[in-house]
């Protein structure tokens, strides 16, 4: 299987989390907590379920990722866009913010202004 | 102009009380998000890709300069400082918490703005032509029907729970401009053999994944005949429109499963039944609609200015400006002035707070403080003198809210896309903002005349790709954001539904496709040929040759 990750929504903000290994909910995605087998993919979203029952987030997912030097991608474009904030404005959401996973750009670029968004392709890598 | 009765503001008012504690209980945990979530949706809150959505109504589009500057300040207060005017005269904020929910709801009701029926399965705001009341060649404005209906509509409780969400639109303009044909019911109004005016009512168009052009079921209905007809087709919708699957539950899947005489029949069997009396409008009601909507304080004005004539002579911008932006009004001496959300490589749709702030301020100085919203996401201040006109343009300038491009390739109807809604399945924006940088040149853009391009990241269709005379859908193919063409779609009275061309392309391919089909019609168009009557002349294939063609 490939790698995973649990993403939610907090409740009261709404903002994009991810479940961390300290079953904290982080909202970068570097400091989820990633699981190789299904055991703990189902262990996290066990987590995922108490959470959203104790009313702290929303709609939790497993999401696919990749790893590599320990950086987490999602391998969709959807989720790498959640990861990130909106391609066509870098000036908002996680990749304004700090917050964003390491992998930058959705496009692997990195230097598109939000005029010139490059349309990537989401292929999976 | 149009505003709230007193009803109307207590039970709005009302509404936010709900929602402030129905947001509170959720917080604490007193209910579930499954309990929550059809209530948040009776207020437009939405949860999207990074955060909550707010979506807040304009009703028919009407906005005042006041409403506009409390628009743009819960843009600063609650948001990050823009918003997103909607393909369906509804403004968005992509950014709230649920925590604030409450008090912007409240501050918009103090400008007697809220949220209601711009979600869930209910009769939906009521949209209409945004030149209402001020264009040339409209009957009469069709706004106070609009208003009669969401009189009507609002929590009527026969109606609160309905298989799927259902859209009116309404113009009264032979030229369309709301779309109508696309539309859960459409009202076309015009004279019947007696010169009197009344409706055409359409129904099951709509655009999604199953676009259909509207069939008309009656040819004219009297305004007071219009309630009980209504009725009688949300009657029939309510109690025949599938609930199995929510991709069959429209009208439109009801309109074509009955067929389309079994269905007027059973709209005219369900008329028939109905005590007129029950939804006849009161006369007086009527009256006191219109007076909402009474025309403002125009002064009596020559046909003709001439220092607007001298500018037109001596600015080419302004000219061009002129040219594409500005309207003919059934007023001598005023003008229609749109004002452009597309610009340059921006996100079609999208303004800022000090934009909104600053076009409220050019709308009391130029336009009787009102603001019009368009289903193609532009703005319009609908009474413009003619010999305010350069000054106005100058001032939009400022704001950078002057692209000369209204009706020209670059006007793109955009949705969200993938960058903020959960559920696309492409990018949108981005495609847009290449395609307007691409045909920048305004110069190129009057040489291709008319084109209307409407691009969408789903299937479900919000940025009306079907009805564009080129139309482009981003879709999901194992996780590669892929385009594909269509063409020769039409939302006005002569309504058509787009063909696709063939394989789509992918991010990096879609504009050069797009700039082939465009030179395709070039080459081939006969002389002042707009792009759609070259296409509907000719056919798909000399575009489908030109853009597969192997080399």
């Amino acid at each position: 299987m490939s790698a995973q990750i649990l993403t939610a929504n907090i409740l009261r903000t709404g903002l994009v989390v991810f479940l961390a290994q300290d079953h904290s909910w982080s909202e970068k995605v570097d400091e989820a907590a990633v699981a190789n087998t299904e055991e703990d993919a189902k262990a996290l979203e066990a987590k995922g379920v108490e959470d959203k029952i104790a009313n702290l987030i929303v709609d939790p997912y497993l999401v696919d990722v990749i790893v590599e030097d320990g950086k987490i991608k999602a391998t969709h474009i959807r989720e790498r866009i959640r990861t990130l904030g909106p391609s066509v404005h870098l000036d908002h959401g996680k990749q304004a913010e700090g917050t964003a996973g390491q992998f930058m750009p959705v496009d692997g670029g990195g230097q598109t202004s939000s005029a010139q968004a490059k349309i990537a392709r989401g292929k999976r890598t | 102009m149009y505003r709230y009765d007193e009803f109307d503001a207590r039970f709005v008012n009302e509404r936010v009380g709900q929602l402030r504690d129905q947001v509170e209980r959720r917080l604490k945990g007193e209910i579930t998000e499954e309990e929550f979530r059809p209530l948040r949706l009776m207020n437009g809150l939405y949860l999207q890709l990074h955060a909550y959505m707010l979506r807040v109504a304009v009703p028919y589009g009407t906005l005042s300069s006041r409403q506009l500057h409390r628009l743009a300040d819960i843009a600063t207060k609650y948001d990050k400082g823009y918003a997103h005017f909607t393909t369906r005269q509804n403004i968005q904020y992509n950014w709230p918490k649920l925590e604030d929910v409450p008090e912007i709801l409240s501050d918009l009701a103090e400008v007697e703005m809220h949220a209601i029926q711009t979600s869930g399965n209910c009769i939906r705001n009521v949209t209409s032509d945004q030149w209402a009341g001020a264009a040339a060649d409209e009957i009469a404005d069709p706004r106070p029907i609009c208003e009669l209906i969401r009189q009507w509509s609002s929590l009527h409780p026969e109606f609160c729970y309905l298989p799927r969400k259902f859209k009116i639109a309404v113009t009264g303009s032979p030229h369309d401009r709301a779309a109508v044909k696309f539309h859960d019911i459409g009202l076309r109004m015009h004279r019947n053999y007696k010169g009197a005016p009344g409706y055409e009512v359409l129904v099951g168009g709509g655009l999604g994944r199953t676009p259909m052009i509207g069939i008309t079921v009656r040819e004219w209905l009297a305004e007071e005949e219009l309630l009980a007809y209504l009725e009688a087709i949300m009657r029939v919708y309510n109690s025949l429109g599938r609930r199995d699957n929510k991709y069959k539950a429209r009208i439109k899947i009801l309109v074509h499963e009955t067929g389309h005489d079994e269905f007027r029949r059973l709209v005219d069997e369900e008329h028939a039944k109905i005590e007129a009396p029950a939804v006849l409008p009161d006369p007086r009601e009527l009256t006191r609609i219109e007076a909402y909507f009474a025309e403002p304080q125009y002064e009596d004005l020559a046909e003709q200015d001439a220092g607007y004539n001298k500018a037109l002579a001596t600015s080419k911008d302004f000219a061009n400006w002129v040219k594409s932006n500005v309207a003919k009004h059934k007023k001598p001496g005023y003008a229609i002035a749109n004002i452009s959300l597309k610009p340059e490589g921006g996100i079609p749709g999208d303004a800022t707070d000090k934009q909104m702030h600053g076009l409220a301020d050019l709308a009391e100085t130029y336009s009787f403080a009102e603001i019009r919203v368009t289903h193609e996401q532009n703005l319009v201040l609908p009474y413009v003198r003619k010999s305010d006109l350069s000054d106005l343009w100058q001032k939009l300038q400022a704001l950078e809210l002057a692209p000369a491009n209204l009706g020209l390739m670059t006007d793109i109807i955009v949705c969200p896309g993938l960058d903020y809604c959960a559920l696309a399945t492409a990018r949108s924006i981005p495609v847009a903002q290449e395609l307007t940088n691409r045909f920048a040149s305004l110069e190129r853009q009057h040489d291709i005349g008319t084109l209307r391009l409407k691009i969408s990241g789903c299937i479900n269709a919000c940025g009306h790709h079907h009805v564009g005379h080129i139309g482009i859908l981003g879709v999901d193919r194992k996780g590669e954001e892929i385009y594909q063409i269509t063409l020769g779609g039409s939302a006005d009275e002569n309504a058509s539904i787009g063909k696709i061309i063939g394989p789509g392309f992918t991010g990096d391919e879609i504009s050069d496709a797009v700039e082939t089909v465009v030179d395709t019609y070039l080459d081939i168009r006969q002389k002042d040929e707009p792009f759609i009557d070259t296409y509907r002349r000719v056919g798909k294939d000399p575009f489908k040759e030109a853009l597969y063609a192997t080399a």
